[in-house]
C-alpha cells in the first residue's frame, strides 16, 4: 500500500520514528532500527570528549546520515534559549539539515513539556528555517498554537516519557488529530506493540518511540512488533473499524436454514 | 597564552590558535562535530581562519543515542 507519511513536504515510508537511547551498544541500536523499518531516527545533541577518548565510535558512522533522515532533538534543554541553540549546533552538525525534534522540558521528574518556552523556541526556530517536529502535552488548544505558528508536525505524549505507560487520554488525542492540518504523531508513552496500534487506530499520523524498544528484553524483537503494530494500526484506520454495538449481539453465521428447523 | 572555556572546563592555550588547530590537537577533525564560540555557530568552511581569543566560551558537540 502506497501511504507514505509526509513530513515538511517530504514523504517517508515508515510511519515508525525511532531513538538511539539506551541499547546495550551500537550494534544493537542499527539491528533494531533496521528491524523497525523506521526512516526517521532521533539523536541527541551532546558535548564531544575533547581529547581524553580519541577513536571513539561516533553514532553517526552506524546510522548515516545518507541513509537514515536524522532528527536532532533539544532532550534535556529546559530553556527555549538552550533548545534553540542545540538545534543551530544540530543544523550546522548536519550540513544544513532543517528537520528537527523540538522538546522544552519543564520538570526533571516528569520530563512534562514547559509549554510556554516550548510555544517561544517553536517561533524563533520556524522564523529561522527549521522544520520542526514538536513535542507538547495532549492539549488540543496548545497543539493548535504550536501548528499557527508553523510546526511541521504536532508530537503530543501519550504518556510520560520512558514509562511505557501507553495511550492514557485517547480523547484528548482524538480532539488533536481532529483540528490538526499537520502530521500529529505521538511521542513518548507507549510500552508495548498495542499501544502503537492503538495509536494508529484513533488516527494518528505515526509514532515516535526509544525506551518501548530499547528496554524491551529482546530490542530487534519489539522493534519488528512495533513495525507490524504501526502498519496494522493504520491500516485498521483506514478500513475503518466496524461501529461497536453495546449490549446486542449481531452472529457472523446465517440465522435461517438451520437444521431440524 | 590565552584561557578559554572549552565544552565547561576552562583551559590554557597558546595564542593565535585557529579553531582547526585546536580540534586538530585534540584528534577531532575530520568527526561530525559542530562549533559554537560565544553563542555564535562558527561554520565548518571558517575553522581554519577564526582565532581563539581570551575568554572564550567554545562548545564542540556531537550526535550521540537519544530518544
Amino acid at each position: 500500500m502506497n501511504d507514505p507519511l509526509v513530513i515538511a513536504g517530504k514523504s517517508y515510508d515508515s510511519r515508525l520514528l525511532v531513538g538511539t537511547g539506551k541499547y546495550k551498544d551500537f550494534a544493537e541500536t542499527r539491528a533494531a532500527i533496521d528491524a523497525s523499518g523506521a526512516a526517521i531516527v532521533t539523536v541527541a545533541i551532546r558535548r564531544t570528549n575533547i581529547g581524553q577518548n580519541p577513536g571513539e565510535p561516533n553514532l553517526l558512522e552506524v546510522l548515516p546520515p545518507e541513509q537514515f533522515t536524522i532528527l536532532p532533538n533539544t532532550a534535556g534543554c529546559y530553556s527555549a534559549d538552550d533548545a534553540v541553540r542545540t538545534l543551530r549546533l544540530a543544523r550546522e552538525l548536519l550540513d544544513g539539515h532543517a528537520l528537527v525534534k523540538l522538546e522544552v522540558l519543564g520538570d526533571p521528574k516528569s520530563l512534562f513539556p514547559n509549554m510556554p518556552e516550548t510555544l517561544k523556541a517553536a517561533e524563533t526556530l520556524v522564523k529561522d528555517g527549521f522544520d520542526v517536529m514538536v513535542y507538547c502535552s495532549d492539549d488540543p488548544i496548545q497543539a493548535k498554537m504550536l501548528e499557527d505558528i508553523g510546526c511541521a508536525a504536532i508530537m503530543p505524549l501519550a504518556s510520560l516519557i520512558g514509562s511505557g505507560m501507553g495511550i492514557l487520554n485517547p480523547w484528548n488525542l482524538r480532539l488533536i488529530i481532529d483540528n490538526a492540518k499537520v502530521p500529529v504523531i505521538v511521542d513518548a508513552g507507549v510500552g508495548t506493540a498495542s499501544d502503537a496500534a492503538i495509536a494508529m487506530e484513533l488516527g494518528c499520523d505515526g509514532v515516535l518511540m526509544n525506551t518501548a524498544i530499547a528496554l524491551a528484553g529482546q530490542p530487534v524483537l519489539m522493534a519488528s512488533a512495533m513495525k507490524k503494530a504501526v502498519e496494522a494500526g493504520r491500516e485498521a484506520f483506514l478500513a475503518g473499524r466496524m461501529p461497536r454495538k453495546f449490549y446486542s449481539a449481531d452472529p457472523s453465521s446465517p440465522t435461517s436454514g438451520l437444521i431440524g428447523s | 597564552m590565552i584561557r578559554i572555556t572549552l565544552n565547561g572546563q576552562v583551559e590554557t592555550l597558546e595564542d593565535g590558535l585557529t579553531v582547526l588547530a585546536l580540534l586538530a590537537q585534540r584528534g577531532l577533525v575530520g568527526k561530525r562535530l559542530a562549533v559554537e564560540r560565544n553563542g555564535e555557530i562558527v561554520p565548518r568552511a571558517r575553522h581554519g581562519e577564526v582565532e581563539l581569543t581570551d575568554g572564550d566560551q567554545l562548545e564542540i558537540v556531537v550526535a550521540v543515542g537519544g530518544g
